[in-house]
């Protein structure tokens, strides 16, 4: 129980570090460098406005406040809301509020929670897939070490690990989508809610195109663990009181090698929450990836922030998650 | 008169590896009844640990040959099939092992584990697997065995360890356990306790009992039979009585030269064995203990040509040396007993 509220408590903190750290990044990075308020301001009301104009805005947004006040501000948006004022009247942003962008002239959360459903389709799916292959593919390996099959496995493993997703991807969507004409051609993301058959099929070639490139590390990472607790003595304990082969390979060795597994797992599903940034882009899916490279380009502050906020509150969460399931999978993590 | 309970009739325990063949266990042959304990006593990589495992069938088919018979209860094992080895795995055969630490998974609990021992060969609930779990650990002597059961093997200590893992070799009643050196991993004080109470349990299951050390000392009072092995083959056998009495074969003579006694002066050294246990791989020539005997120029180059027979000593003690008999028992009542028994 304390070990609960301990990990909990720790990533709190880390949320509010990171939170900081981001806001430094865009905001008091730039004066370090020389930029003034005005600057700032500039990025808001577009390159034709006159300097008052600059100037009242950058007032009007606080940018002339001590950077703390403004880090405060920002925080108290995203608890009870705020509003924003560009000249033409208050502009509401409802609580969580992550800023307000005036390029696209709304606030970000709403924008952020439109793109998460494809993000969500996309990467659980995939996470599915590869995590279910991945660890298959590591057992039989390890299993049959040496064999052909091990040789194939492994040499594919390295090919799914060094090659990009925009090389497989591009291929799979030339060869199965415009050659063969069964899959989806990309581009479109229908909601689960909606039709679910057309919602599995626009997004099978992208779960497998990313599936294929994690189930290659986890194949290896699964066939190294493997390896090292068949040999271990509990499993040869497991064999002399007479288990089936298979209770002994499943109960007793996968369940040993499940610690790393589950680790590398959880940070890979948390980071690609927040984005399958070159998957997304490759099948055109608008999903939160595909919208932070869009408001990278143009130059969209505010919806830069919301995006590597909301990937670093996955990162986070997710880890916290496997920080538990550590407690749940090795009992020993529970006493010490 | 009846075939022996366990019938181990020249096995062979062959790895080949890019070396060459390692001969781990090369001709073993040896009985035991119900109720009767035998002592393999030997150096690490004299192959008796391998000889336990291959009983039970635990060797990969892949890297091991194994060869020869072994018959229990009149069930022949070598040639059986795996499935039906595995089935007399922990009901009819069971093994202890060394380090109960990492012999016992870290995931499970103490409980968990003996209860899925149960229930691989009992159709029972996990209810009454249970209750048989709790007994098990009652019987071992572990206190509060309701609440210990749901405990991890960390949270035990050495001794409480052991003693699980012995509730869980018996908890299906084997008529055949195997303990390969049970107390070599635990405090000297704990030894003892553990040793006491293999020898009830197995006293009142009137099962076969085979205790696997390198330590003559732990089979001194237990054991009715001993098989001393060195490179793979037994070099002598016999009643325990008579190993201890009556030794014929140079090793075991340094064997009991250096195992510590309580009841010698402190001043009085041990005697250990010159040299070190072979390799495997690439065993010495002719008799496989000649580079480390003290008998060796009196065998006529015998020892470093010819590998020696096991031949009878009478009474089923069997020595493999190439000394006569009539000297062996000269050099063990004139040179080496009374050097044992000085300052008594």
């Amino acid at each position: 129980m304390t070990y609960i509220i301990r990990r909990t408590i720790g990533a709190l903190l880390m949320l509010i570090v990171v939170s900081m750290m981001t806001f430094a990044i865009f905001f008091l990075v730039p004066r370090w460098a020389g930029g003034s308020a005005e600057n700032l301001a500039a990025r808001y009301v577009g390159r034709s406005a006159g300097a008052e104009e600059i100037a009242a805005a950058a007032e009007r947004l606080g940018f002339n406040d001590p950077i703390w006040l403004q880090y405060w501000d920002w925080i108290k948006g995203v608890f009870v809301g705020s509003t924003y004022d560009l000249g033409t009247g208050p502009e509401a942003c409802p609580a969580p509020c992550f800023g307000y962008s005036f390029i696209s002239r709304s606030p970000v959360w709403p924008e952020l929670v439109d793109r998460m459903p494809v993000t969500f389709s996309l990467a659980l799916g995939a996470a599915v897939l590869w995590l279910i292959s991945g660890v298959a593919v590591g057992v039989l390996s390890a299993l049959k070490r040496g064999s052909i099959f091990d040789r194939a496995a492994m040499s594919i493993a390295l090919a799914g690990v060094s090659l990009p997703i925009f090389f497989t991807g591009l291929m799979s969507l030339v060869i199965f989508s415009y050659q063969l004409d069964i899959t989806a051609p990309g581009g479109a993301y229908t909601p689960i809610e909606d039709n679910p058959l057309e919602w599995a099929y626009n997004l099978l070639l992208p779960w497998i195109t990313l599936a294929f490139l994690f189930s290659a590390s986890y194949a290896r990472l699964t066939r190294a663990g493997m390896l090292e607790t068949m040999s271990e003595d509990y499993v040869r304990t497991a064999r002399a009181k007479g288990l089936p082969n298979s209770a002994v390979i499943t109960r007793h060795g996968l369940r040993a090698s499940l610690t790393p597994i589950v680790t590398i797992f959880g940070l890979d599903v948390g980071l690609l929450l927040g984005g399958a940034v070159l998957t997304e882009t490759t099948f055109s899916l608008p999903g939160l990836g595909k919208f932070s490279i869009d408001a990278i380009a143009r130059n969209d502050l505010p919806q830069i922030m919301g995006v590597v906020m909301l990937t670093a509150f996955f990162v986070v969460a997710a880890n916290l998650i496997v920080d538990l399931l550590y407690a749940v999978v090795d009992p020993r993590v529970r006493l010490s | 008169m009846a075939d022996p309970f366990l019938k181990v009739q020249d096995l062979k325990i062959h790895f080949p590896t890019d070396d060459g063949l390692v001969r781990s266990v090369d001709g073993l042959t040896f009985s035991l009844e119900r109720g009767k304990t035998l002592g393999i006593v030997g150096e690490s990589g004299s192959g008796k640990s391998v000889t336990s495992l291959g009983i039970l069938g635990l060797h990969n088919k892949r890297n091991a040959q194994v060869s020869g018979e072994i018959w229990l209860d009149n069930q022949e094992l070598v040639n059986a099939s795996p499935e039906d080895v595995r089935k007399l795995r922990g009901q009819k055969m069971a093994m202890i092992f060394q380090d109960p630490l990492s012999a016992m998974h870290p995931f499970y609990t103490v409980g968990h584990q003996i209860i899925e021992a149960y229930r691989v060969h009992h159709n029972v609930s996990k209810k009454v697997a249970r209750k048989h779990a709790i007994e098990m650990l009652n019987r071992v002597g572990i206190p509060q065995p309701d609440r210990r059961v749901d405990d991890y093997p960390h949270q035990f200590s050495g001794g409480m360890r052991q003693r699980a893992m012995i509730a869980m070799a018996l908890s299906c009643d084997p008529e055949l356990l195997i303990a390969d050196e049970p107390t070599t991993a635990l405090d000297v004080t704990v030894q003892a306790q553990i040793l006491d109470l293999m020898h009830d349990l197995q006293q009142e299951f009137n099962s076969a009992l085979i205790i696997i050390t390198h330590d003559l000392g732990v089979v001194a009072e237990l054991a009715d039979d001993i098989l001393v092995m060195y490179g793979g083959k037994a070099i002598e056998q016999g009643p325990a009585q008579t190993i201890f009495e009556a030794p014929e074969h140079p090793y075991t003579w340094g064997l009991l030269g250096s195992m510590p006694r309580m009841d010698r002066p402190v001043a009085d050294r041990l005697m250990p064995i010159p040299g070190s246990p072979p390799s495997l791989i690439n065993l010495p020539s002719g008799c496989a203990f000649h580079p480390r005997c003290a008998y060796e120029p009196q065998t006529g180059g015998l020892g470093t040509t010819m590998v020696p027979e096991l031949t009878e000593a009478g009474g089923g003690h069997r020595v493999r040396c190439h000394l006569p008999s009539t000297e062996r028992r000269r050099i063990w009542a004139e040179e080496i007993k009374p050097k044992l028994e000085a300052g008594q």
